[in-house]
């Protein structure tokens, strides 16, 4: 296969049949795969996935609460039960990310590609922009790529690196205002709520932060599935087992 | 003011016994959350140390602080505090008026350098070299200035002196700003509020003068005492908060019961103070109890936070007011509708390139 293998990385052939265009015809191509992402990486991938869905519908709901419950205040607890999930969920989200910035640092060079996009690269610039021409339709074929592509990488910085960084500071500066002053949390991200004004602001900050993330949710499913159909490697079958698939033996 | 008595000579001078002197000694004691030993520290405090002299100014406010600060409900405070205190200069309070009134400033700065409190409520206007606000015939950024210069420490009642308040909302033509954007070299005790809590403001000097020293500030320079918490944090009608029981409407069975006013748009969980226990009027109620939201009063910049019945604030850009739900469901919205749009075309350029690729 042509697409850079970098050394060290497992790489396996195998001959797959497939359906050729001409009718009944069998045609056999050889298909390449490549190990991209590690175990740990895909267990955080997905944790993640489940940690900010709980934490978008339960962040909805303490922001606009569900209709009054009926009976004494004392035989309920439902915006405790949704605040306690929320909060699970932030740490969940918060410890996983501290575990996947480790990642980087121990894991294949394909778990640094998050944090680490070459932003004073023109090739880098070069192949984003062949990647933006083949989203408008302008390019006939996308290029092959091991880990992610060059906008795939932008995309992945710009919206969930810093969208979740931005959650995760903001989220525990206002869980520290529960926690009391000089608790951990206070400490640590206290610092916060001053920096945009008031308690009022970050609510609202964190509240905006929360579309900003549906909104890179929404991009990011619909960009893999799209891109597992029509481009020229798998996508979603990775971050399930982490081995990259290629449908074609062509060079990029 | 050439003799300066100490506390409780005052005190005694204005009739007050010493059996009720003691009872406020206690009581302050409680009020600041120190314990009983305390009271006889304070008593001594009050025996021994000399009146400290207190310069308030008035700048651009409604003097709410001082309407406040006047009806401290604790035991003797409104003879009292107001006698404690040297209060040297007040021209809403002081007998004396126009250059007499201004002598005596003068007199008390020259004399007391680096000893005196200086209160200020009210802030200052930057607009057209400070004209929007005139005392005394200069304006009231010069007599601020002049004033801070030699003051141990400053006191900035209320919200118009810690944040701007009303007059610093938008699009604040004046130009008012904070008094600590002016005052850069002293350190500035901030009590925020519209206006303050009187046994807060009490408090506040109380400590002061007991200890000698300013009370532990948050990072924003706000009492801990008063302001470490907030109002939904010891709020009584928490447990409808986590029980999930709101009052919907102003008129429901909700409102009635005494629900939890978040829907309505309380902003007691991001407000900083001490209303939900302090309480007003003698402690006997606040807002939530009066079954009205907390406006956030106390907070920075609450008048440009949007109504005052949403808990979602306004942002103010591109000179619409969307909060953060509708800016959100917008752009959702667009990127599901661009999303849709694309997938379709997508669709349709592999119908129409099919086999193209093998």
């Amino acid at each position: 296969m042509t697409a850079s293998v970098k050394k060290g990385e497992s790489v396996k052939d195998q001959e797959v049949a497939v359906q050729g265009n001409t009718s009944e015809e069998m045609i056999t191509r050889k298909q390449t795969a490549v190990y991209v992402y590690e175990a740990p990486l895909r267990l955080w991938h997905w944790v993640t996935v489940l940690s900010v869905i709980t934490l978008c519908i339960t962040g909805y709901f303490i922001g606009a609460p569900l209709p009054a419950m009926p009976g004494e205040a004392s035989d309920n607890y439902l915006m405790g039960y949704i605040r306690f999930a929320h909060f699970t969920a932030g740490y969940i989200v918060a410890i996983a990310f501290v575990g996947r910035i480790y990642w980087a640092f121990v894991g294949n060079h394909h778990a640094r590609e998050l944090f680490l996009p070459p932003f004073f690269s023109g090739k880098f610039w070069r192949e984003v922009g062949h990647e933006v021409r083949w989203y408008l339709f302008l390019e006939k074929t996308p290029k092959k790529y091991i880990g992610h592509n060059p906008l795939g990488q932008l995309a992945m910085f710009s919206f969930f690196v810093v969208g979740i960084t931005f959650m995760i500071i903001t989220g525990f500066a206002l869980y520290s205002e529960g926690l009391g002053q000089e608790s951990w949390a206070d400490m640590l991200f206290g610092w916060v709520i001053p920096l945009m004004g008031q308690s009022q602001d970050v609510h609202t900050w964190h509240h905006l932060g929360m579309w900003y993330l549906i909104t890179f949710v929404m991009i990011h499913v619909y960009v893999a599935i799209r891109e597992d159909i029509m481009s020229r490697q798998s996508l979603i079958s990775t971050m399930v087992g982490g081995w990259r698939m290629f449908k074609d033996d062509r060079p990029d | 003011m050439s003799q300066i008595e100490t506390f409780y000579e005052v005190m005694r001078r204005q009739g007050i016994t010493r059996r009720s002197f003691l009872k406020y000694c206690s009581l302050t004691a409680a009020a600041l959350g120190l314990g009983p030993t305390f009271a006889p520290k304070i008593a001594h405090a009050m025996e021994t140390k000399e009146r400290t002299p207190v310069l308030w100014l008035h700048g651009l406010e409604c003097t709410c602080c001082s309407e406040s600060f006047i009806r401290s409900a604790h035991p003797l405070v409104k003879d009292v505090v107001l006698s404690m205190i040297s209060l040297d200069y007040d021209d809403t309070l002081m007998a004396s008026a126009g250059h007499q009134a201004e002598a005596i400033l003068e007199e008390t700065i020259q004399k007391y350098k680096g000893k005196y409190i200086l209160a200020v409520e009210g802030n200052p206007p930057l607009n057209e070299d400070g004209m929007f606000c005139i005392v005394g015939g200069k304006p009231f950024l010069d007599q601020l200035k002049h004033a801070a210069k030699d003051a141990a420490a400053i006191i900035a009642w209320g919200s118009c002196a810690s944040w701007g308040c009303v007059q610093a909302a938008r699009p604040n033509p004046t130009q008012a700003v904070p008094i600590h954007k002016v005052i850069t070299d002293k350190p500035i005790i901030k009590v925020p509020g519209c206006p303050p809590i009187a046994e807060v403001m009490t408090g506040v000097i109380t400590y002061m003068l007991t200890f000698g020293k300013l009370p532990e500030l948050d990072r924003q320079g706000r009492p801990k005492m008063f302001y470490s918490q907030r109002i939904h944090d010891k709020c009584y009608r928490r447990p409808h908060f986590d029980a999930g029981q709101f009052v919907e409407k102003w008129d429901d069975e909700g409102a009635r019961k005494g629900y939890c006013l978040y829907k309505v748009g309380c902003k007691g969980p991001t407000t900083y103070n001490a209303c939900s226990t302090v309480r007003w009027n003698e402690g006997t109620s606040f807002p939530i109890q009066a079954g009205h939201g907390c406006i956030g009063c106390s907070e920075d910049g609450f008048w440009d936070k949007g109504s005052f019945y949403d808990r979602l604030t306004d942002i103010h850009q591109f000179g619409i007011e969307k909060n953060a739900d509708e800016i959100g469901t917008a752009v959702a919205g667009g990127v599901g509708a661009a999303i849709a749009a694309h997938a379709a075309v997508s669709a349709i350029k592999r119908a129409q390139h099919k086999g193209d690729q093998e």
